[in-house]
């Protein structure tokens, strides 16, 4: 029976593979080809320098302050997305009071609303989402500053996207708030499948709900955690992130450089000042930021696998 | 990523844990934009099909355009719309019954030509502008623009006694210019840059425009006694304030100031001129006759409270007024101002302001059919053409004149008036089509945007940006310009 058998796998597999070395490792190694180059991206005509770009990278100041914004995103959004989502899911689908005639674990009163609530921000694109809270942001007759006055803190007017100090932590934010609903969806779709008479144990133990959480939860839904902080990692040094900064603090990246992310800096360079292959050489650190930052939460996450 | 899939001793099926771990894979590919670029290039090569023949000079025909070869026409769709170039285009086609023209506008001008100049394959004629304008220089420095001058030295379209050249407002050729003698843009609008203020706000201020800045100081005391704020800009792009800073440091020190600081000259920027003008604009700031929260505004979030009279002044093109047209009131009273100098001791007198062109055109090295590029703004040229634009479009044109028998909209009719007041004193700072990055960025955001934002004393300032400066011209990567 085993006759024929690698023939088949070669076929299944020659075309997704054909497919995915034409569009993404391809490209890859184009990518790395051309940070050795001087490539403008505007004539075909370019030749090879050496180690020049990266010489160059290493002493441009700008490169280093993207570089150490793109970290405190890929640190801090996790961090707080993830600690928020859990929270949020914890508490709508094991945190409630008990009920009498109710099953043993549900969530706070009116959770299948929040659930909605949560996940709502995640079906608007991020553009909007972006633009949005940039006239939220508005010092003179945005949303936030309008509410402050309102309650009487007149003097409290800062510049959000306008001040060098606020503005990362004001874009941070929006992305906090646009993508904190889908880990509550994902937890929550983990947190039911752990088995519900774990709980009634530790309720027949009498745990509250803190030693619930940090017990069996978060134990139990481990795996999931650590995935989504690799996936919401990667997105704050990617996607994510250059369309709030791109959209919200607008041309340079906020005032100072305060914003400026890796990936902006790399559309930057190649669409405004057409230095493509340069901006090519600050994909390349970037890629390897990318890897070493999965590569870390990997192996600092491992451990037991629990079945259950 | 292997780290831990290797511990993975399935069950079957997909789990979801995979699922994620695999669309965080797929994320973790798709991160880096650059693979995309690289596209691009790889379909290089000499490229290009063969040149269009010249055809038979004429005088009908003076830059001897082949009258059967098509012509390719790329123009950027933003706030001048396409409908003038459209007419222009009926013009080459009637002149030219034989060619096919073929005529786009977009938006996306860097992503859909960017393609095309690496294949070689570039249109014959583009309005290079807009958010997604390629770089000027780079283009230049690489050898993918066309020479104009045939088109400077061809007669003009309505007088063959006149070269087109002579029909061009001031600054126009050689701001088409980089090094030397050879014309690579031809700049089709002409923006006036200045103060721009309600004559309506000023009236009811019982207030002039102020020459001096001991008066300007004087009407935003005034101006704030009545609840309105002195000033405000465009706080996020803090570029705007040059349009104003510049022609006064140059009224203030003479034209050879902005010179030395186009030219990257050392210490360019340690002139007194510019410290006073520095100070000058500071104490607006710290005298609070800044519209509070202005460093947090976009353009059109200042613009629009500027409007709203919420501020007496804004720096700015006179492109802002088709672009805030639906939020300026009808008795507005647009008008433009050279900006305010300092006293009677100023080098340049009242009325020097900054005028140049805008709406960059250019014919591709590699274009097939350049001459016909170069005939069809040979036609946008006209008097006719030009009349056309400033009509539809609420702008001027490079072409000197063509405002007779129209009705000028206020802003427009203000900035002919600004210009004819001006005279000779129309300064052009280069520095901003030279060295984008420098100008936007470095100067703008963090030396102006945050000195007018209290961040910085002016002294700080200009320390910051003679530092940006010295960088630039240090900079080996970036092609270096000298006023001739």
């Amino acid at each position: 029976m085993q006759h024929g058998k690698y023939r088949f796998i070669v076929g299944f597999l020659a075309l997704p593979l054909g497919l995915y070395a034409l569009f993404v490792v391809w490209p890859f190694i184009q990518s790395i080809y051309y940070s050795f180059t001087d490539w403008t991206g505007l004539s075909p005509e370019f030749k090879m320098v050496g180690l020049d770009n990266y010489r160059r990278m290493l002493d441009d100041e700008i490169f280093w302050k993207s570089l150490q914004h793109s970290l405190i995103f890929a640190v801090v959004l996790p961090l707080v997305t993830i600690s928020l989502a859990l929270f949020f899911a914890f508490m709508i689908n094991v945190g409630g009071r008990r009920r009498r005639g109710g099953p043993v674990i549900s969530g706070v009163r009116g959770s299948s609303f929040y659930k909605i609530v949560y996940f709502f921000p995640q079906v608007l694109s991020i553009a909007i989402v972006a633009l949005l809270f940039a006239f939220a942001y508005n010092p003179d007759s945005g949303a936030i500053n309008s509410i402050l006055r309102g309650v009487g803190l007149d003097s409290v007017q800062p510049l959000w996207l306008g001040d060098p100090d606020l503005a990362l932590w004001a874009v941070m934010a929006v992305l906090v708030w646009s993508t904190v609903g889908f880990f509550v969806v994902l937890f929550s779709a983990g947190m039911a499948s752990i088995p519900a008479d774990l709980y009634e144990a530790a309720l027949l133990d009498g745990a509250n709900r803190s030693t619930t959480f940090f017990r069996i939860t978060l134990p139990l839904l481990w795996d999931t955690v650590q995935s989504g902080w690799v996936y919401m990692g990667i997105l704050a040094l990617g996607a994510e992130s250059f369309a709030v900064v791109q959209i919200m603090t607008t041309g340079p990246g906020g005032p100072d450089y305060s914003t400026t992310v890796m990936v902006l800096y790399v559309y930057q360079k190649a669409f405004r000042d057409g230095q493509a292959a340069y901006a090519t050489t600050i994909g390349v650190a970037l890629l390897v930021v990318t890897l070493a930052f999965a590569a870390l939460v990997m192996r600092l996450g491992r451990r037991e696998r629990l079945e259950f | 990523m292997g780290s831990t899939s290797a511990e993975y001793n399935g069950t079957g099926g997909v789990g979801r844990r995979d699922l994620i771990k695999r669309s965080a894979a797929l994320g973790l590919i798709s991160v880096p934009t650059m693979s995309f670029l690289s596209a691009c290039a790889s379909s290089g090569g000499d490229g290009g099909g063969e040149k269009a023949k010249a055809g038979k000079k004429t005088a009908k025909n003076p830059l001897g355009v082949n009258e059967t070869a098509g012509m390719e026409f790329v123009l950027f769709d933003g706030g001048f719309g396409k409908e003038y170039a459209e007419d222009a285009v009926k013009i080459y086609e009637k002149n030219f019954p034989e060619a096919k023209v073929k005529f786009s506008a977009t938006q996306k001008i860097q992503s859909t030509l960017q393609p095309r100049f690496n294949q070689g394959t570039p249109p014959d004629l583009i309005d290079n502008s807009g958010a997604e304008q390629m770089d000027m220089g780079v283009l230049v420095g690489k050898n993918q623009l066309a020479d104009l001058t045939p088109l400077l030295d061809a007669p003009s379209y309505d007088d063959p006694a006149k070269k087109v050249r002579d029909t061009l407002r001031p600054g126009i050729v050689e701001m088409g210019q980089f090094d030397g003698d050879p014309f690579w843009i031809m700049y089709y609008a002409y923006t006036v840059y200045g103060v721009w203020y309600s004559q309506k706000a000023l009236d009811s201020l019982d207030e002039q425009y102020p020459e001096t800045w001991d008066q300007m100081l004087a009407v935003c005391e005034k101006a704030k006694k009545k609840g309105m704020a002195g000033w405000t800009y465009a706080g996020k792009y803090p570029y705007y304030l040059p349009f104003s800073l510049y022609p006064m440091i140059a009224k203030v020190g003479g034209r050879e100031v902005l010179d030395s600081i186009d030219n990257l000259e050392p210490n360019a920027w340690k002139h007194p001129a510019v410290k006073t003008c520095f100070e000058a604009y500071y104490e607006l700031q710290q005298k609070g006759y800044v519209l509070k929260g202005t460093p947090g505004l976009d353009h059109i979030q200042s613009q629009t409270a500027w409007a709203q009279g919420k501020a007496l002044f804004i720096p700015n093109g006179s492109w802002v007024e088709n672009e805030s047209a639906n939020v300026i009131p009808k008795d507005f009273g647009l008008a433009v101002s050279a900006p305010t100098g300092i006293d009677s001791s100023d080098k340049m007198p009242f009325g020097t302001i900054w005028a140049s062109g805008g709406e960059p055109f250019v014919v591709p090295a590699k274009a097939k059919n350049g001459t016909g590029g170069m005939e069809q703004l040979r036609i946008m040229l006209s008097e006719a053409s030009s009349k056309n634009f400033t009509s539809k479009v609420k702008s001027l044109t490079a072409y000197n004149g063509g405002t007779d028998g129209i009705t000028l909209t206020p802003g427009l009719k203000s900035g002919v008036a600004a210009l004819d007041k001006a005279g000779e004193n129309v300064v052009n700072p280069r520095i901003q089509d030279w060295y984008v990055q420098l100008q936007k960025e470095q100067i703008g955001v963090s030396g102006l945007g945050e000195m007018m934002a209290g961040r910085l004393t002016p002294a700080e300032a200009i320390k910051k940006i003679q530092g940006f400066a010295d960088a630039a011209a240090k900079d080996t990567s970036i092609k270096h310009y000298k006023h001739q």
